[in-house]
């Protein structure tokens, strides 16, 4: 560790979330998680200093009300933040006649209302069931190969030799912020030409382009703080470069690579645009089935809001199993 | 920009030929140049073409983004969009972190706002479809809003009811009916009106009652709705299948002033105590207003200002997120210093607390500035057909130039290169940003 351990922690400082335990590498990479943000706050607040004075009384019971009147002001808060989604929790779950005569509300007091009908009929309905699993056809293959890919150019940028190698990184990371709108129409046309405009792979390989540059910083950043000595000792054991990668570099990265993976998922998961202009009309994904039927809300309801509930169970599942890689994959790539 | 500065610093441990780390490039470099290089590339040079790509437009098509109307539109929308939704965002991120952290269940109430981000743009435009319908009955923030109003300003009863044309009622402006004559005890009033639709009768309404005169000089009389369905009745005198207008609010005035007032049992009857003796009686403007029915949220004036509460919905959890990090990196020692020192919890907060949060306030509004400059999904979603004009934006116009019925791909390429050039200066503010924490 010469030279790299003065420069190594340095370089991944930034926004590589779990990688970067560095204090000084600014908010983002100490947003681990929702609740550990929340649990380092707390402790202080009750160490007051040795010589702090005695409060008197009046500001106490200042204080003491305060508290509670902000207690109050944050469940409220809490339940206004919660409301839209449990409205349409419950709207999906009443019949279309029930949706259109009255409010979501009417069922706390008329909880006969509640029926799995629409559920029951949207499982029936087969464009739906088709959209579903091309939402998955999409986002799985988009997934894998951006880290795939991400990863092997991540690797050569962070240990490989050759020439205007930081050139090229600036380059990909400038890319960072290239907004998916600048492409859709030269993409189209280039589609087009080569016969995947309106495929599922033509989704997929937008959404890996424009997935890359953010993969490559991140693992990029995260593969340059692995000990040159692991790396050296497996080369010494007559490891080649593929090798290399994808035994030691590889497993090592996994803590980057489950918050990319996670991030991307989520990101072409929830993908409208892309999907509107490049998927199959024939197999829209979800967001896109979805969104045909917006136009006439009114006599949609009953498909839209348990279809979009249904689009939101995945993404809901894998924000509270996986929070602490969400928050770090979300902050980390919002710039995207 | 966290690379190395020095080329030669890290060596390939195992010697790399180039021609191995070309092979570990090529899939990336081949996909970043064909799908967002050469596109860049391409929309420059195509911003440049007229409709139909042959006639060379010089400037043409980004002066028209600036002078057509409605992407002009979609520029000022930008602009409010850019100013407000970041700034917003940002201030209720810095005040539920500086609030929760004191709280013991501050992490289940970051969850909460936090949970949102986990969603689709378009799951969350069908949520707020829902809450933003315009029906009382069935949006639930007109239910609130109209709630919070009928508090303050009931409104009630008939609207559109008005006297028939002869009988002795008159019209006392703002929407008041007066009798013609002072009313006298002992002979009882009658307050026909006409023009409530039967549908719109308060369901309790019974048929009407002539008032008895009475006998100890109160005012008594009938107001009622003089109309027998089917037709028949006698006009000005209560006939049997005619309804009484239950909660019609009557007010005796004397002199410009209201000295007595009654309301209208279900049969239409009322009485008055005697001071009402010689006053004239009035059916206030309020009997006759038009029930309050909520604000067009998704109407022509309000329709942007909505969808960024949405997005505010959506993104105050990131800016809460990221700011709660960074309060937690903020020296404790600082705070109680402060304190010691006298200064109060706001004194705190404004003068320790955001300057040193002052860097990470920064990165929020940046990362989203860039965010919401791309806003598209939301608008698209929850502005109705009508109103997508008052509430485009950029990115939607760029869809609409390029994929609409009406294309036209050289106005729609200027546009993604408008959006790029105003991504740039954020890139560097990034990139310096970066550079700067890893020199540190």
């Amino acid at each position: 560790m010469s030279t790299d351990s003065a420069n190594g922690p340095d370089s991944t400082a930034g926004r590589a979330g779990p990688a970067g335990p560095d204090p000084r590498a600014g908010a983002v990479s100490e947003a681990g998680s929702v609740s550990e943000a929340a649990a380092s706050g707390a402790g202080s607040v009750t160490e007051h200093g040795p010589v702090r004075a005695r409060p008197s009384l009046a500001s106490r019971i200042a204080a003491r009300t305060g508290g509670g009147v902000m207690r109050v002001f944050l469940v409220l808060v809490g339940l206004f933040w919660l409301m839209p989604t449990v409205g349409l929790l419950l709207s999906s779950l009443r019949s279309p006649a029930d949706i259109s005569a009255s409010g979501w509300w009417e069922v706390f007091t008329a909880p006969a209302q509640l029926t799995t009908e629409n559920y029951e009929r949207l499982l029936q309905n087969e464009t739906v069931t088709d959209s579903l699993l091309s939402t998955v056809m999409i986002t799985v293959p988009a997934t894998v190969l951006v880290v795939v890919i991400g990863s092997l150019a991540g690797y050569a940028f962070a240990w490989m030799e050759f020439p205007g190698r930081d050139w090229w990184f600036l380059a990909v990371v400038g890319l960072l912020v290239v907004p998916v709108q600048v492409a859709l129409v030269p993409v189209s046309k280039l589609f087009g030409t080569i016969g995947i405009f309106e495929t599922t792979t033509g989704v997929v390989l937008f959404h890996v382009a424009f997935g890359l540059p953010f993969a490559i910083f991140l693992l990029r950043n995260f593969f340059a703080e692995i000990p040159r000595e692991l790396l050296e000792a497996a080369r010494l054991d007559g490891a080649g470069e593929v090798r290399l990668f994808t035994r030691v570099v590889l497993p090592l990265g996994g803590p980057a690579i489950a918050s990319l993976g996670i991030f991307q998922f989520l990101w072409v998961w929830n993908d409208m645009l892309v999907a509107l202009i490049f998927a199959d009309s024939e197999s829209p994904p979800i967001t896109v089935a979805l969104q045909q039927q917006v136009r006439q809300f009114g006599n949609n309801i009953d498909v839209l809001a348990p279809g979009a509930f249904v689009s939101m169970l995945i993404p809901l599942a894998v924000f509270f199993a996986f929070q602490r890689q969400f928050v770090s994959g979300v902050m980390a790539g919002a710039v995207k | 920009m966290p690379s190395t500065a020095g080329g030669g610093v890290r060596r390939s441990v195992t010697g790399t030929r180039g021609l191995v780390a070309a092979g570990f490039l090529l899939p990336a470099l081949v996909l970043l140049g064909a799908l967002v290089v050469y596109p860049i590339g391409y929309s420059v040079y195509r911003s440049f073409f007229d409709r139909s790509g042959d006639g060379f437009a010089g400037l043409g098509n980004y002066v028209e983004i600036f002078t057509d109307d409605t992407i002009l539109t979609a520029v000022e929308n930008n602009a409010i969009w850019v100013v407000v939704a970041p700034t917003v965002a940002t201030a209720l991120g810095l005040m539920f972190a500086v609030l929760t952290e004191r709280v013991r269940w501050g992490t289940a109430f970051k969850l909460v706002v936090f949970m949102p981000m986990a969603i689709s743009m378009l799951a969350a435009g069908i949520i707020f479809r829902l809450v933003y319908e315009q029906d009382p009955e069935r949006g639930v923030a007109n239910a609130v809003w109209v709630g919070v109003h009928d508090t303050f300003a009931e409104s009630a009863g008939f609207p559109k009811a008005r006297p028939a044309p002869a009988h002795p009622l008159k019209p006392a402006g703002g929407g008041a009916f007066v009798t013609e004559r002072p009313v006298r005890a002992g002979s009882p009033v009658l307050l026909p009106l006409v023009g409530v639709p039967a549908d719109k009768m308060p369901s309790d309404a019974r048929p009407a009652k002539s008032a008895p005169p009475s006998t100890d000089g109160r005012i008594t009389g009938t107001a009622w709705l003089d109309f027998t369905r089917g037709g028949g009745g006698t006009v000005n005198a209560v006939d049997a299948a005619e309804l009484g207008l239950k909660g019609l609010a009557i007010e005796a005035v004397k002199d410009g002033r209201v000295v007595a007032e009654a309301t209208a049992a279900a049969d239409g009857t009322f009485s008055l105590p005697k001071e009402a003796d010689g006053a004239v009686l009035r059916l206030p403007e309020s009997n006759f207003r038009e029930p309050y029915n909520g604000v067009d949220w998704l109407g022509p004036s309000l329709v942007t200002p909505a969808i960024i509460g949405s997005y505010l919905w959506m993104w105050a959890g990131f800016a809460m997120v990221l700011i709660a990090a960074g309060l937690a990196a903020v020296p404790r020692e600082l705070l109680e210093a402060a304190r010691v020192d006298g200064a109060n919890e706001w004194q705190v907060f404004r003068r320790v607390t955001v300057p040193l949060l002052a860097p990470v306030l920064a990165v929020v509004l940046v990362t989203l500035m860039i965010n919401v400059l791309k806003i598209f999904d939301l608008v698209f979603i929850i502005a109705p057909g009508s109103a997508q004009d008052d509430a485009n934006v950029l990115a939607l116009q760029l869809y609409r130039s390029s994929f609409g019925t009406d294309a036209h791909l050289g106005v729609g390429s200027a546009i993604a290169v408008l959006l790029l050039l105003l991504v740039i200066p954020v890139m560097a503010f990034n990139i310096r940003r970066m550079r700067r924490e890893t020199r540190r």
